[in-house]
């Protein structure tokens, strides 16, 4: 034994001998860690077990369904337009983008496409969408981090964007807001301007982050070089949105399988090179940035017209006053929000570039008002796979910044 | 995008000899395969330099009850470079279950998870088969056409089926 | 405070020691951090600036123990139920109940195969908040009712001695 005296004088003990046998070997064990389905870094109810050899993780086991409702079970017996508000809880801090990828599921099905200023109007949904769901991980990963300012200020550039959609649809989170073939209604009055508004003072609020965050030391000790994956590893593990333009992979639904009007509007995609947790961040940041000039492509493009396609089929009837005081569109209301209309049979796969990575819906029809199957190709699902892989090796504190720069979100996870 | 370059593509013998049809529905072309083929198609479409399928965006599986044969998954492919979209389908019963292709493509593994424990079709040669949604010990594949929406009545959800001796279909 | 009887400038108050224990509990309700699905969103909305929950005493504990109120916020699973019922025994008394949103008072839209048809069935609830989501103005509502509901507890001597799980009826 090493006889050291401390400061005081006494005798102070080399306890590293007493872990080690006669050869000098460890004689730790590993631990097995539960990081609960209730903590309060996991964003929703994932709970994970860690093989702990001292701080290192020697292995990963992600459990999850926790969540698990049963939308896809439940899809099956609702009919096209009663699905809708089932796919607005699927990712809900970003529920007019899932409305958007079902809803061209089931056009793509029936072959038709939403009139023009419909699809401005849901594109710039989808948008602001984007915005809201890369601001809450903006704040919450500095959260999990030790930075709680963040995401207070976050919450209020959420508020506007609430703000905003509760103006259009009526409603803050779960907006229900695209029908098959177009919108429920038209963008209401003095909307413009404060939509305006917003995009102006949401990049300077963009750079005050940047400011606040990107650039402090703790945050990128705890980042930089943290859950670093290779691009070809990311394609294998099918990571997709964010994640795996962080890693390299330079592919962009919007850009390189262009959906509704994404061909006339002009913006750049974010790659970065290092694949690690900073980089992931970053490239969500930066997105913002990007969204806010495709909001403001859109309000400036955006064409008078029809809101919805035209067929009394399909297509709810547009004007209130008219359903309350004609039988004729009452009786067509009641048709076809009671009984839906049957879709075509055959199947259909469409995708859409989400915040969060690849949303897909696959939809197969036998010719009835309601899916035969829905399957939802949920991006954090996949992403969260990647968890195993990425947190062998690192310590346990990186665990919580890994969770979080993949940015999970469990409804989605858990369908 | 047209699907016509990967319609010629898939045109070759060496596909063609392992798939059982090729057509397009929807907009998207498809091939259907036997579950003896599957692995040596999917490992074809990958490794192929014009093809070079490296994405895996979903495994999907289906319950055709009362149709036989009963069960089918169906994967869709991207390549990244090329920008082609694919989906493969493979139609069995539960005595012959379909392979894994976990090999092929990591992200299989949930994706294959998932459909086991929505269905119960347990993929030969998974590297760690289990439930993945439901707990441990769960009775019943829930989204099999013969179970019903509501489960089975409980003290949870009461709105549920009585269970009856009735045995699972197929 | 009931009762006030104000004879002494200012400086002496009189009341019963229900009403003071009752004002204290309800002016420092520490609810666990138990967001479970959409609605969880909606609550930390509410801790946030701008429908601020701190003014009214109430701050987000991450742990059961040292918490008074869990506000279940979200859907309650099957396979999650054994761990809400797990939470509600380690919080300690005197415990509160808000069932937040129309998923955790009755399941919702989903009743299905994997969801509880309300928290009511795992743990009692002593405030239900409609919505889906409630409104964070919602939410400060069913809070504020939940104090007007420990104001109106008999702290020392209780009504009903078969009373478990709650500090007095």
């Amino acid at each position: 034994m090493n006889e050291q005296r401390g400061r005081d004088g006494g005798l102070m003990t080399d306890i590293s001998v007493l872990s080690k046998n006669e050869a000098g070997q460890k004689l730790t064990k590993e631990l097995l860690l539960n990081l609960g389905p209730q903590h309060p870094s996991t964003h929703g109810v994932l709970r994970i077990m860690l093989e702990l050899d001292g701080e290192e993780i020697r292995g990963v086991d992600t459990i999850i369904g926790y969540l698990h409702r049963g939308t896809e079970k439940l899809a099956e017996n609702f009919t096209y337009t009663q699905i809708i508000p089932l796919t607005d809880r699927l990712d809900y801090l970003c529920a007019p983008s899932n409305n958007l990828a079902y809803v061209l599921a089931v056009e793509r099905l029936l072959e038709i496409k939403a009139p023009e200023r419909a699809q401005y109007i849901r594109v710039m949904m989808a948008e602001m969408a984007r915005i809201s769901g890369h601001l809450l991980i903006s704040g919450a990963l500095p959260m999990d981090l030790g930075a709680m300012t963040t995401l207070l200020y976050v919450m209020r550039e959420r508020e506007m964007i609430m703000d905003l959609m509760e103006m259009i649809t009526g409603a803050r989170m779960h907006t229900s807001f695209c029908r098959v073939g177009g919108v429920r209604e038209d963008l209401p009055d003095g909307f413009e301007p404060r939509c305006r508004e917003f995009c102006h003072v949401m990049k300077q609020r963009i750079d005050d982050y940047e400011r606040l965050i990107t650039e402090n030391r703790i945050f990128l000790k705890r980042t930089r070089d943290i859950g670093k994956i290779s691009g070809e590893q990311a394609i294998d593990w099918g990571l997709s949105g964010p994640c795996l333009r962080a890693s390299g992979v330079s592919w962009d639904m919007r850009r390189d399988n262009p959906y509704e009007i994404y061909d006339r509007l002009s913006f750049e995609v974010i790659v970065r090179e290092n694949g690690d947790c900073y980089d992931r961040w970053k490239c969500r940041m930066d997105e913002m940035r990007e969204s806010v000039k495709l909001i403001e492509q859109c309000l400036d493009q955006m064409p008078p017209g029809p809101v919805a396609v035209a067929m009394p089929d399909i297509a709810f009837p547009l004007n209130k006053i008219t359903v309350k005081s004609s039988m004729e569109a009452m009786i067509h209301h009641f048709d076809v929000s009671a009984y839906g209309f049957p879709v075509p049979k055959g199947e259909a796969y469409v995708s859409i570039e989400a915040p969060k990575g690849e949303l897909g819906f696959y939809i197969i029809s036998d010719g009835s008002p309601k899916p035969l199957r829905m399957k939802v190709r949920a991006p954090s699902f996949i992403n969260l796979q990647a968890l195993a892989v990425l947190a062998r090796g690192c310590y346990l504190a990186d665990v919580i910044a890994i969770i979080g720069s993949l940015d999970p979100v469990i409804a989605e996870v858990d369908k | 995008m047209s699907n016509q370059p990967l319609r010629e593509l898939l045109q070759r013998e060496s596909i063609q000899q392992r798939c059982e049809s090729v057509y397009e529905t929807f907009g998207m072309l498809t091939l259907t395969v036997s579950k003896e083929n599957l692995l040596a198609l999917c490992h074809l479409l990958k490794h192929d330099s014009a093809l070079q399928f490296n994405f895996l965006s979903d495994i999907c599986g289906v319950d055709h009850y009362p149709q036989r044969p009963r069960f089918e998954t169906v994967y869709h492919l991207y390549s990244i470079p090329f920008k082609y979209r694919l989906r493969i389908k493979c139609r069995f019963e539960l005595d012959e279950l379909p392979p894994s292709v976990v090999p092929v493509w990591q992200t299989a593994n949930w994706h294959e998870r998932e459909a086991y424990d929505m269905y119960g079709i347990a993929f030969v040669g998974h590297p760690d088969l289990r439930r993945i949604y439901m707990w441990e010990g769960y009775d019943g594949y829930p989204m099999r056409k013969d179970y019903p929406l509501r489960g089975y009545a409980d003290h949870y959800n009461p709105f549920g089926e009585a269970r009856s001796e009735r045995t699972e279909g197929a | 405070m009931a009762n006030l009887e104000n004879r002494f400038s200012n400086n002496v108050f009189f009341g019963t020691v229900d009403s003071v224990i009752n004002w204290s509990r309800s002016s420092a309700l520490w609810p666990e951090t138990f967001g479970i699905a959409c609605c969880a969103i909606e609550m930390i909305s509410a801790g946030c600036a701008r429908y601020d929950l701190d003014r009214l005493g109430v701050v987000f504990r991450p742990s059961p123990r040292q918490s008074d109120v869990m506000i279940i916020a979200g859907t309650v699973t099957k396979k999650f139920a054994p761990i809400v019922r797990l939470l509600y025994d380690q919080m300690t008394e005197p415990r509160w109940v808000i069932a937040m949103g129309t998923c955790a008072i009755s399941g919702g839209v989903y009743n299905t195969y994997a969801v509880v048809q309300g928290s009511e069935r795992i743990v009692p609830v002593d405030v239900h908040v409609p919505g889906c989501p409630p409104r964070p103005d919602a939410l400060i509502h069913g809070i504020l009712m939940l104090q007007e509901k420990i104001k109106k507890q008999h702290v020392l001597r209780r009504k009903d001695p078969q009373e478990t799980g709650k500090v007095s009826p």
